[in-house]
């Protein structure tokens, strides 16, 4: 456990060392405040709640996340210092967790950071902020779940860009499991494959949150969604380490 | 010679790694005792750094295994690594780290913490005379330097097995100075493998040579046994031998 925390430290830091910290911040709430309030109709809907903030946020992390993850062990791979890393006494799945988790920090502290969104809806009227928070739960499980693909994704090749367009490929495909378009196409052909489809679908899960349910069945859900990745992850690790 | 009665630190048994048809180490076999320098030299390609990987349990070899201090490396590869210093080729560290917080993150993930870590840091910055550059970042240092932030990683926890390739590429003659008088203090109570290209690396620091070619161990000796092997007496000259076999006749005249 010990060893974890001080690489998801050490990754941590890594991130606001260099300007990736800054910049993803930055871009991140200008891209998810501008669609907030220009695309979701923020003011004009003359609602207090914070529906049109968590419509788009699923869909800006799966641009964004990527980026994050992208550089988790193509780089390592690439500096070799997964050599050092993975010669240390830490075994492969310590080195995982420890990564993502880092990412995940990451994520919640950029997510942290969209507060003045909660202080306006509360200055402008009397939201429900049980539903919020349920919606910032939920969207912190939507990016530990596109993080989860993302790292995975990294491990596969030691170039970034391959890593980044796989993840955001792969994220897309499982946010839009469940939709018409997809479970129509999947029903008509194979079936089985559209229940499957319905069932892993990112999104969908994600919308119960929205709306304030918290429910057990979502949160294994997630648990399990990122447990397989941060697994798959492990795998690809040791398999493709030395290449 | 060392005291034969030491058990072995360091114990490869028929290790091969193939890369698809390829073998790159061809069932090498040696052991290291405690007091022991061993100078593992090879042509480039040869299979030193795969053996050395192999050996750190970075590597899962395709047949045999090592063992650091009793522990194999692939089955027990944790406690195999705890009680293992290793320098991987070409010294790769974190470039936007500063040497102490890097020295630092190692030392943590080793288990030191509060006046321990102090220490140790500063011991091994100490080794490695790093004092100068302790809190640049080092990605901003030569590559002589960057060479000894990674071996004062290796030497940090005062491992008894070093295993440290090509730890003087890159340095400077009196860096190299430096860097074999550390080895040769360090040697009576460790079991060291170095890979050298320079091989009066291997008279001025190594108590043993195995030269490996193809993947395999073509000799295994002192090194001043080694330089009886060819006429001229000089350790070029039998790696020459050794190592390209058939065109030594006509490169001797």
């Amino acid at each position: 456990m010990r060893a974890i925390w001080i690489i998801a430290e050490r990754e941590l830091a890594a991130y606001f060392a260099t300007p990736v910290a800054t910049v993803f911040i930055v871009i991140f709430l200008v891209l998810q405040g501008s669609m907030t309030f220009n695309l979701g109709n923020f003011f004009d809907r003359g609602q207090a709640d914070l529906s049109p903030f968590f419509t788009f946020i699923p869909w800006v992390f799966l641009l964004l996340v990527p980026a994050i993850t992208m550089r988790l062990w193509a780089e390592e791979r690439r500096q070799g210092t997964i050599e050092l890393l993975l010669t240390l006494p830490i075994t492969q799945g310590q080195a995982v967790v420890g990564k993502f988790l880092a990412a995940w920090a990451f994520c919640a502290i950029a997510l942290a950071l969209t507060f003045p969104f909660v202080i306006t809806v509360n200055v402008l009227g009397q939201p429900d902020n049980g539903v919020i928070a349920a919606g910032y739960l939920g969207a912190l499980l939507v990016a530990g779940a596109f993080l989860a693909i993302g790292s995975a994704a990294s491990a596969v090749t030691r170039n970034q860009v391959i890593a980044f367009v796989l993840a955001v490929a792969l994220c897309f495909v499982f946010a839009v499991a469940s939709y018409p378009l997809v479970t129509e196409f999947l029903s008509r052909n194979t079936p089985i494959l559209a229940e499957v489809a319905r069932r892993i679908a990112v999104l969908d899960r994600y919308q119960a949150f929205t709306r304030g349910i918290i429910s057990a069945r979502d949160l294994v859900f997630f648990a399990t969604f990122i447990g397989f990745f941060l697994f798959l992850n492990t795998v690809l690790v040791d398999q493709r380490k030395t290449d | 010679m060392p005291s034969v009665n030491d058990a072995a630190l360091i114990e490869i048994d028929g290790l091969t790694k193939k890369f698809g048809r390829f073998t790159a180490v061809d069932t090498v076999s040696f052991r290291v005792a405690k007091g022991e320098v061993l100078g593992f030299l090879g042509p480039n390609g040869a299979g030193k750094s795969t053996t050395m990987r192999m050996l750190a349990g970075f590597m899962t070899p395709t047949a045999g295994t090592a063992r650091i201090c009793g522990h194999d490396v692939q089955t027990d590869g944790v406690a195999a690594r705890r009680l293992l210093g290793f320098l991987p080729e070409g010294a790769p560290t974190y470039p936007e780290m500063s040497v102490t917080g890097f020295l630092a993150f190692c030392a943590k993930i080793r288990g030191f913490s509060g006046r321990d870590l102090e220490t140790r840091i500063q011991t091994a910055i100490e080794r490695t005379q790093l004092q100068g550059v302790r809190l640049q970042p080092v990605e901003t240092l030569s590559k002589g330097f960057k060479r000894r932030v990674g071996l004062a990683q290796a030497l940090l926890h005062d491992p008894p097995v070093l295993v440290l390739d090509e730890p003087t590429d890159g340095l400077d003659p009196n860096q190299k100075f430096e860097v074999r008088k550390l080895i040769r203090e360090m040697a009576p109570e460790k079991a060291i493998v170095i890979s050298t290209h320079i091989l009066e690396e291997v008279d001025s620091v190594c108590t043993r040579a195995i030269i490996i070619a193809g993947g395999r161990v073509v000799a295994d000796a002192t090194p001043a046994e080694l330089e009886r092997r060819h006429p001229s007496g000089k350790l070029d000259d039998v790696f020459r031998q050794l190592t390209l076999p058939g065109q030594t006749s006509k490169d001797a005249a």
